[in-house]
């Protein structure tokens, strides 16, 4: 009797794991095919776009890619791209870190207002603030630059500060008194309490701002009319236009390139990753 | 908890700097300046104004000229004209493509949304079951998500419906003859974008399971003893309890979905005859591309309305069915 239970269990969890594992495949199977159809010689990818595996196996569509468009190589845009993406999360973390500790734990007039303003500017959209900023910014000179982009990422950012406002809150105010007692000034507790103590927060903040960033296309789209300064996003789109030809191995092949950061990213930082979207319920 | 008390003080006596003049006793009323920054009430503002000016000169400002403009004429070479409600009245009366772009952004939040939440508490159910691989499928399940709004996949979305495609040829190696060029109709071009947004169900996924595990054990436990199946476990705790997690990502899924862009823009750029055509991208297109900004500015004014109403409503009505503990 106890035999043929643990004898259907075994058989309930086989199922399981190869419904799941097949489920998976079907849902990774378009990530599965890019990859390896950039390993495809064109002619391949759209004759017989139903086999998976390269025959022959070649890699001249990710030198053929590399090359680029308009005179400029991906070797540019991907410059461009971590250029951008870094120094906004540098300053995106710092900022919405030291952002974070004053809404946690200090007490100041009109702090509540400050903090609604806060989950506004939280939950509006870029989308719907890009013309009057575009005018903004056009009349600063700023239009062509980096700038637009990179500094209101400086100024802290909704869901960061969100994320360490909960975090802070969560560490217990003992720590501070002790270090009050010891003499240590609220601007010194920051650096020496609780920023140590954050590290969590700190490294989801960064990693979401990273791959937000890398994968933007409104900013750059509107922002930057010069080639030499696409981030890798934009230079994508602008490849894949039929007019740039339309030799699918090598887009292909830096299609899977500009995943690459977001891959590494995804296999090293998993943990914060799926923490961090548990929970704020910030968006993925 | 105490150890760690502990261990931060002697940290902070390993690293403390002599402060001279620490040890005077201070009688005096009025506070120096170094005092006065040490309060809370001041500290406070030092440490959140970055975030004011932030939020002044890149937000507030923004908008306010933003609703300005939507009643002006404005191309940006020339100074802003007047012209009153016009921009609302060619909006409503005089623009079939705006309601075109309308009613496909209407039509892609509408079966998007609630199928990408469904697909994501169904896999949520499938994971949330212990096992060695749990890990794993999480994060495999996970990984469309993360991609998903990239240009790169786009792009791959592109290539795979287009009518020599990869679906059209899975969809004839398995038996059905298909020639159907997806991107081409009007009944099923906007249907790639919504596939493309269930696939990314993986973000709202992470959100269930950890609702789903907050679940008390005790419940399910009542339940086997009062001898319910498996579909009253799910309508009677499962659901019901799940509620607020339910609610929270219909919000959010919400405002996503009516700002979705590059999808529109790159896979079907609103082809064909506008059926795709993502109100974003309408809106993006008449700024940028016609450069009527005080026209762009009325139709995000229209659509802040309009998502702000519905999130309105929803948080209205959560009392009849968002279920919230004690």
């Amino acid at each position: 009797m106890k035999h043929g239970y643990q004898e259907t269990r075994k058989i309930h969890t086989i199922i399981y794991h190869v419904f799941t594992v097949i489920f998976a495949l079907v849902m990774l199977y378009p990530l599965i095919w890019m990859v390896l159809g950039s390993f495809k010689n064109s002619n391949e990818i759209l004759r017989n776009a139903a086999k998976l595996l390269p025959d022959p196996w070649i890699t001249t569509n990710y030198s053929t890619g590399w090359a680029g468009f308009a005179g400029y190589g991906f070797g540019t845009f991907f410059k461009n791209s971590f250029i951008i993406a870094g120094i906004s999360t540098i300053g995106a973390v710092i900022s919405s870190a030291i952002v974070g500790y004053g809404f946690a734990r200090c007490r100041f007039a009109l702090k509540g207002f400050w903090f609604g303003c806060m989950l506004v500017a939280m939950m509006l959209p870029f989308q719907m603030i890009m013309i009057p900023q575009y005018i903004l910014f056009n009349k600063m000179g700023w239009v062509g630059s980096f700038l637009p982009i990179i500094v209101p990422q400086w100024f802290g950012q909704g869901f960061f500060i969100f994320l360490n406002v909960q975090f802070i809150k969560g560490i217990p105010s003992d720590l501070d008194e002790a270090a009050t007692i010891d003499g240590c000034s609220i601007y010194g507790i920051f650096p020496r309490i609780i920023l140590p103590l954050i590290k969590p927060s700190l490294v989801t903040s960064a990693i979401f701002s990273f791959m937000w960033r890398w994968d933007d296309f409104l900013a750059p789209l509107i922002y930057l009319n010069d080639p030499a300064s696409y981030p890798v996003s934009y230079a994508l789109k602008m490849f894949s236009d039929p007019t740039a030809g339309s030799d699918w191995g090598a887009m292909f092949a830096m299609a899977t390139l500009s995943l690459i950061p977001i891959f590494i990213i995804f296999l090293a930082f998993q943990r914060y990753l799926v923490e961090g979207i548990a929970s704020t319920g910030i968006k993925g | 908890m105490r150890s760690l008390v502990i261990r931060t003080r002697r940290y902070i006596l390993a690293n403390k700097k002599p402060q001279p003049g620490k040890t005077v006793i201070m009688r005096k009323q009025n506070k120096s300046f170094a005092q006065k920054l040490n309060t809370q009430g001041v500290a406070g503002y030092v440490f959140t104004s970055l975030f004011i000016i932030g939020f002044l000169a890149f937000m507030i400002i923004p908008m306010a000229m933003s609703f300005g403009f939507a009643f002006t004429r404005y191309n940006i070479l020339s100074p802003p004209k007047f012209n009153g409600l016009d921009n609302f009245k060619q909006m409503f009366t005089n623009d079939p493509v705006f309601w075109q772009s309308f009613k496909a952004t209407m039509y892609y939040v509408v079966f998007s949304v609630p199928m990408r939440l469904i697909m994501a508490l169904l896999i949520a159910l499938l994971l949330v079951r212990k096992s060695k691989a749990s890990g794993l499928y999480r994060a495999l399940f996970y990984l469309p998500s993360i991609v998903g709004s990239s240009v790169a996949i786009a792009i791959l979305w592109k290539r795979m419906f287009a009518s020599d495609g990869v679906i059209n040829s899975l969809l004839q190696a398995i038996g059905i003859n298909c020639e159907i060029a997806w991107l081409g109709r009007t009944d099923t071009a906007i249907w790639t974008l919504i596939i493309l947004a269930v696939w990314q169900f993986g973000s709202s996924m992470l959100i269930f399971l950890s609702g789903l595990k907050q679940i008390p054990i005790a419940l399910y436990e009542v339940a086997d003893i009062e001898g319910a199946g498996p579909f009253q476990r799910f309508f009677k705790i499962t659901l019901p309890m799940l509620t607020p997690t339910v609610f929270f990502n219909l919000i959010n899924q919400l405002i996503n979905g009516f700002m979705a862009f590059t999808q529109s823009y790159i896979i079907t750029q609103g082809k064909p005859r506008n059926s795709t055509l993502f109100y974003t991208v309408y809106m993006y297109q008449n700024s940028f591309t016609y450069n009527k900004m005080g026209y762009g500015c009325a139709m995000a004014w229209f659509m802040i309305l309009i998502v702000g109403t519905l999130t309105l409503i929803l948080f209205k009505t959560q009392n009849k069915w968002v279920y919230y503990e004690s």
